[in-house]
């Protein structure tokens, strides 16, 4: 039996019910993407939303006198004398300041008392003065423009997270103290400009969310960064050169590998729980110290650098080991001149993936103690020190809000540097490949 | 079967280059080379033919141990280059294969400077003392290879940027480089156009001046063309060897004169 001859012209049913199933098959895709798509845009823009004022602060500027009489009774400028002087003698004289500023300026203030005007200052400003003060004695005596941080509030109320309706419920700032600041801001004596000690300064108790900096933890992240790069590099390509090229296979090496394998997709934490209990209980290496930081981190991120690296090496085409032995090369020569090179772009992605990743593992440093509040800059690996996701669930975790627009400045600090590892990866990829 | 003319070329009272007695090459369970013995002579162009999978490759890499790199594969017998033993446990492989040299099926230039890829071998064995000679040696090899003049200019540029035949002729240089005594060559114009391969063919028959060079082939008018001796292998058994003119015109065995008449393969 034949079927009747059909036209070219009439698609016939199967057809139909083809084409639409590739067209729905394309629909679900495009779909999947753009939830993709949109899922990233939300987040970058409520990070960005969010974080971007972080990294503006408001000041006010006025001069400061300083006067020898409170700072340096002595008159000899001699440092020692002067450190008697505690930050609550520098406060006052921030407080005369602003309100002789006040004054000179003609700014009536309604519905306020001395305190309250002074408590517009954040208390980070008088330890700033002190330092700043303490580091030049010949200071004192003369009149200085400095820029005090506004209290968190104050700064909030620019940054539009206090309004007038909350600080008439919020019982650290009032609606007065926000008409004050206005009228300061008309007089230029008060101002929102960028903030670099974000990025530099170390981190801030929770009352002084506005002195709040990301200086040791980007500090921290780097010296971990080096000893996992360190470490891992060597550690990981030495390991996959030899599995890959000069292993036997045999049930130990297969074992080797399902272990590598399931290493990788261990969970973090449990990197943490055993740096704790190796690196600290047992090596005593020192708590919230980079280099055990550093040391859970490579444990973590070897397995992620061996298995890219294996595949890279797999990649390379036999052809070039058997050229190379061919012309009398051995199994080493083969692989570091040839095999290797060849592989080596596909290792160094690989490599700064793992890095970009144990850059924002939060979970085993809590658990070596990098979650402690660190303000002092940490010299070397053994000091301690914070990390930058670290910071972000340490901000995250406080009661100010002032903290969460921390926490999202700190995510974006975070991106911009895994942002930067990614190009590097590209564009190292690109000059490697372009060698041959 | 027209175009089947035998080279003409009678083989003298050469010396034998290679001997192999009694080999077996195992793959795991599976028996690849059966008793095979046979003689490679000097300055000499020996091809093995053969229908595929009849053992002719795995046997030619026996003779510079390329087969070490496959670790199920084991080899018996004797295997005597110059009256010494290869697979003796004094023999290192990477000597073994820097007189021995390979040109493998497929051009597999390294992704390296033309330059490079024919210095490599001299480079690593240490054949030359300073630079001038080295450029001697790439240009000398290039000349054998029949690449001078094609790429004189561009020594610099990558080899893997050559058309197909080319780069088959630089890993002859490559190869030539090292001054291998005996050169093996595993189907090297199976994946060239014709032109090409005529290009290597004569490129061969000009090597057989300084080297012994055995090459595997699947085609029968290769062989013809281009060689003295020829041995046919069949199911992992030498079937057959003698001189090529004789091997195509009176041959001994039935399955050669099946083989080469076209009713087995």
């Amino acid at each position: 039996m034949t079927a009747p001859r059909r036209s070219l012209l009439a698609p016939d049913p199967r057809t139909i019910a083809r084409n639409r199933a590739e067209a729905r098959f394309r629909a679900y895709g495009l779909g999947a993407v753009g939830v993709a798509l949109v899922a990233l845009a939300v987040l970058l823009l409520s990070i960005f939303g969010n974080g971007s004022s972080a990294f503006y602060q408001t000041y006010l500027e006025v001069p400061v006198m300083l006067p020898e009489k409170s700072l340096d009774k002595s008159g000899t400028r001699d440092i020692e004398v002067m450190k008697k002087v505690t930050t609550v003698g520098y406060a006052k004289v921030l407080k005369t300041a602003l309100d002789e500023a006040i004054e000179a300026n003609g700014i009536i203030v309604e519905g306020l008392g001395k305190k309250d005007v002074g408590n517009m200052i954040s208390d980070e400003a008088a330890a700033q003065l002190r330092n700043m003060v303490l580091a030049d004695p010949t200071l004192v005596g003369q009149t200085i423009a400095f820029e005090m941080l506004a209290n968190g509030r104050i700064d909030g109320y620019y940054k539009g997270r206090v309004t007038r309706e909350s600080a008439a419920l919020d019982s650290n700032v009032s609606p007065a103290q926000l008409d004050l600041a206005d009228a300061l801001a008309e007089k230029g004596l008060l101002a929102t400009r960028f903030n670099l000690d974000f990025i530099t300064a170390p981190d801030a108790s929770d009352q002084r969310p506005e002195a709040a900096g990301l200086g040791v933890a980007i500090l921290g992240s780097f010296y971990m960064m080096i000893v996992v790069l360190a470490l891992s590099l060597p550690i990981g390509v030495a390991t996959a050169v030899y599995l890959e090229e000069f292993a036997v296979k045999n049930r130990f090496t297969d074992v080797i590998e399902v272990n590598i394998s399931n290493l990788a997709a261990v969970p973090s934490i449990v990197f943490g729980i055993l740096g704790l209990a190796i690196f600290i209980n047992f090596a005593h290496l020192p708590q919230s110290a980079p280099i055990v930081g550093g040391l859970v981190l490579t444990l973590m991120t070897l397995p992620r650098i061996i298995i890219p690296a294996r595949a890279a090496l797999k990649a390379v085409p036999p052809s070039i080991r058997d050229a190379a032995l061919g012309v009398g090369a051995s199994r080493m020569q083969s692989v570091f001149h040839h095999v290797l090179p060849l592989a080596a772009p596909g290792i160094l992605t690989g490599m700064i993936i793992g890095l970009a990743q144990a850059l924002g593992e939060t979970a085993p440093l809590l658990l070596i103690g990098m979650v402690a509040f660190v303000r002092d800059y940490p010299g070397g690996l053994f000091d301690p020190a914070t990390a930058l996701p670290v910071q972000v669930y340490n901000w995250t975790q406080r009661a100010d809000p002032a903290f969460v627009e921390r926490a999202s400045g700190a995510i974006i600090v975070l991106l911009i540097f895994l942002l930067i590892m990614n190009t590097a990866a590209i564009v190292l990829r690109r000059r490697f490949e372009r060698r041959w | 079967m027209n175009d089947m003319r035998v080279s003409e070329s009678a083989v003298g009272a050469q010396d034998v280059k290679i001997s192999a007695r009694k080999v077996q090459v195992f793959y795991g369970e599976n028996h690849a080379i059966k008793d095979v013995d046979v003689e490679i002579l000097d300055r000499t162009v020996t091809a093995f033919i053969g229908p595929s999978g009849c053992g002719k490759s795995t046997f030619l890499r026996c003779l510079n141990r390329m087969n070490d790199t496959i670790p199920i594969c084991r080899v018996e017998g004797d295997i005597m280059l110059d009256g010494e033993d290869i697979y003796d446990r004094r023999v290192d492989p990477v000597q073994l294969r820097a007189k021995v040299g390979m040109v493998f099926q497929k051009p597999n230039p390294f992704p390296k400077s033309i330059y490079d890829n024919v210095a490599y071998g001299p480079r690593i064995h240490g054949l030359t003392r300073n630079k001038a000679e080295l450029d001697e040696v790439v240009e000398q090899s290039l000349r054998r290879a029949a690449l001078w003049n094609e790429v004189k200019d561009r020594l610099h540029a990558p080899g893997t940027g050559l058309s197909g035949g080319q780069q088959q002729r630089l890993c002859i240089a490559r190869a030539v480089a090292t001054s291998p005594e005996v050169l093996l060559m595993d189907e090297p114009c199976s994946a060239l156009d014709p032109i090409a391969t005529a290009q290597v063919e004569e490129l061969i028959d000009e090597l057989r001046a300084n080297f012994s060079v055995v090459i595997v082939t699947h085609s029968m008018q290769q062989a013809a063309r281009v060689s003295q001796k020829t041995a046919f292998f069949h199911l992992g058994n030498l079937v057959e060897y003698g001189e090529t003119g004789d091997i195509f015109t009176r041959p001994q065995d039935p399955r050669t004169e099946s083989y080469i008449s076209g009713r087995i393969g």
